[in-house]
C-alpha cells in the first residue's frame, strides 16, 4: 500500500482531508514514480492533467514529488521509489511550490 | 417571478449572486473553488440551471465545472485540452517562433440551443468544443491553422481567445477574437475561418491594412442585429455594421478610447456601454473617477454615467469579460472591478450600486435573467 499525501487544493478536489493509499502493482517489489501516478489518475481521474501534464506526461512546473527528506522531482519517473515509500513506511509527498500570492 | 443570477469569476474563486425580479436584495454564494482562479463562468441559454466554470492555477492547470442545479452544486467534467495533429509555431513577443502551449481556458460559451454544447477559448489561441456537456474536448482546428497563425503575437495578457459570439439562428456563424491577433469569422461552424479586421488601426503595426496582428480586447452584439458588432480595442471603439466585413471607428467624445469591456443595452441595440481606462500602461479610469460611457446612438456621441459610482480615488480595471447585462424590463447593467465591486444599475445605467465591495479581483461578469 503506497501512501500519497496531496497538496491541499488537490485534496478538496477528491474530497479527502488527509493522506490517501493506492494499491499499485510493482514489478520485484519496487514502485515507481509513473505507476503510482497512474494509479492515482485511475481512482480519482479529476487529478488527470492537475499533477502533469495530459499529452507529455511532464510534471506540472509548480508541483514537486518528496519521499523520506529527498526531492525526487526529477527523478526518471520509471526509477524505483524509495523502499520506504514502496513498503508503505513513509508517504510520498506532492507539494505545490510556495510562489505567487 | 422573474430573477437574475449573475455569475462572478475572481482571482479567487467563483461567487454566485441572486435576487428576484426587484434587485433590490442580493443573496451571495461562494467562494465556489476557492482559492482558484475563474477565468468565466457563463450559464446555458437553452438551460439555465446548466452553469460551466472555468478554473485554472498556475500550479495544477485547468479544470472545468458543471453545474445543473444553478450553481449550487458542482462537479469537475473534462479538462483535457490537447491541440489536434501538428502543434506548430506562433510568434513570441520577441518575434521568435514559438510552439502553442496550453496554458488556460479564457472563455466558456454555452451553445443557445443546446444545454450539452459549449465552446471555449484558449491560451494559447485555439477554439475547442465539447457536445458532451464538457465530459470531451476537441479542438476546431481550422482556426488555429489559419495561415495566418503563425504570424499570431500575444498581447500583454497572453495569446489569449477571449471572445466567443454564436448566433442561435444562424449556427453556422461563429465569431471569435484573439489578442493580439484580431476578430475571426467561420460561416461553416468553426470549420474554416477569415480575418475580419479591415478598417481596424493599430500603433505599432506599419501596415494599414494589417490583416491580423490587432489586439482586439472584446466585442458585443445585440442577439437581434446580428451583422452589427461593436468591438472595444486596445485603443479604440469600433464598429461593423456587417458582420465584420469593415469597421468604422466610434470612439467620438470619449475622454479615452482604451479599455477592455463593452456590451449592448438588451432591448436597444444602438445602446452601447464602455468603461474607458486612462491607457495601456496606466489600467485605472481617467483622474481617479469610475464612469460608465453609454452612447444611445450606435456609438461617436457618448454620456458619461457616473450616479453611485466612486468619483475620486479610484483606481481600479474592469476586465473585458467583466460586464454584462440582463433582459429585465428595465435592463440592468453590470460590472465587476479588480478591486473586487460588482456594480449593477437596474435603469440602463442612470443610477448605480454596488452588490458587493470586496470580492477578490473580479475576471468577468455574466448574467441570467430566469423568467
Amino acid at each position: 500500500m503506497i501512501r500519497v499525501l496531496l497538496p491541499p487544493h488537490l485534496r478538496v478536489l477528491v474530497r479527502l482531508g488527509g493522506e490517501l493509499q493506492l494499491e499499485v502493482d510493482g514489478a520485484d517489489g519496487q514502485v515507481t514514480l509513473r505507476a503510482v501516478l497512474d494509479a492515482l489518475e485511475a481512482r480519482y481521474p479529476v487529478l488527470c492533467g492537475t499533477i502533469r501534464d495530459h499529452v507529455t506526461q511532464k510534471r506540472r512546473p509548480y508541483l514537486r514529488f518528496f519521499a523520506c527528506e529527498r526531492d525526487l522531482s526529477n527523478e526518471a519517473p520509471d526509477g524505483p521509489l524509495p523502499e520506504e515509500v514502496a513498503k508503505g513506511r513513509e508517504p510520498l509527498l506532492i507539494v505545490g511550490a510556495m510562489a505567487g500570492g | 417571478m422573474s430573477a437574475v443570477r449573475v455569475l462572478v469569476g475572481t482571482r479567487k474563486g467563483a461567487f454566485v449572486l441572486e435576487s428576484d425580479g426587484k434587485r433590490e436584495r442580493w443573496d451571495v454564494r461562494g467562494p465556489f473553488f476557492a482559492g482558484w482562479e475563474i477565468y468565466h463562468v457563463k450559464g446555458s441559454p437553452a438551460d439555465p440551471n446548466r452553469v460551466y466554470a472555468a478554473q485554472n492555477t498556475a500550479w495544477f492547470g485547468q479544470l472545468i465545472q458543471r453545474s445543473d442545479d444553478g450553481g449550487k452544486n458542482w462537479q469537475p467534467v473534462g479538462n483535457k485540452f490537447a491541440y489536434e495533429g501538428e502543434t506548430g509555431t506562433h510568434l513570441w513577443y520577441d518575434g521568435t517562433p514559438r510552439p502553442w502551449e496550453f496554458t488556460r481556458i479564457w472563455h466558456l460559451e454555452p451553445s443557445p440551443n443546446d444545454p450539452d454544447t459549449v465552446y471555449a477559448g484558449a491560451q494559447d489561441a485555439a477554439l475547442f468544443r465539447s457536445t458532451d456537456g464538457g465530459q470531451s474536448w476537441n479542438e476546431l482546428t481550422g482556426l488555429r491553422r489559419h495561415p495566418t497563425g503563425t504570424e499570431w503575437q500575444p498581447g500583454a495578457g497572453g495569446l489569449c481567445l477571449h471572445t466567443i459570439i454564436l448566433d442561435a439562428a444562424r449556427p453556422e456563424r461563429i465569431f471569435i477574437a484573439i489578442s493580439a491577433a484580431g476578430s475571426f469569422r467561420s460561416d461553416d461552424g468553426g470549420a474554416t475561418w477569415r480575418p475580419i479586421n479591415r478598417g481596424l488601426r493599430s500603433q505599432g503595426i506599419p501596415d494599414p491594412d494589417a490583416e491580423v496582428g490587432h489586439c482586439v480586447h472584446h466585442v458585443a452584439r445585440h442577439a437581434a442585429r446580428p451583422d452589427v458588432l461593436f468591438m472595444q480595442k486596445h485603443w479604440d471603439v469600433m464598429r461593423s455594421d456587417d458582420a465584420g466585413e469593415t469597421w468604422n471607428e466610434i470612439s467620438g467624445n470619449l475622454p479615452t478610447d482604451f479599455g477592455f469591456a463593452i456590451d449592448v443595452h438588451a432591448h436597444e441595440p444602438d445602446t452601447i456601454y464602455v468603461v474607458p481606462i486612462k491607457s495601456d500602461s496606466e489600467h485605472f479610469p481617467l483622474e481617479g473617477m469610475l464612469r460608465v460611457y453609454r452612447s444611445r446612438g450606435g456609438g461617436n456621441e457618448w454620456e458619461a454615467l457616473t450616479n453611485g459610482l466612486p468619483q475620486r480615488d479610484c483606481y481600479v480595471n474592469v476586465l473585458r469579460d467583466a460586464m454584462a447585462v440582463d433582459s429585465l424590463d428595465s435592463c440592468g447593467i453590470y460590472f465587476g472591478t479588480t478591486g473586487g465591486q460588482v456594480y449593477f444599475s437596474p435603469d440602463a445605467g442612470d443610477h448605480w450600486s454596488a452588490i458587493v465591495r470586496d470580492l477578490p479581483a473580479v475576471l468577468s461578469v455574466e448574467v441570467q435573467t430566469l423568467k
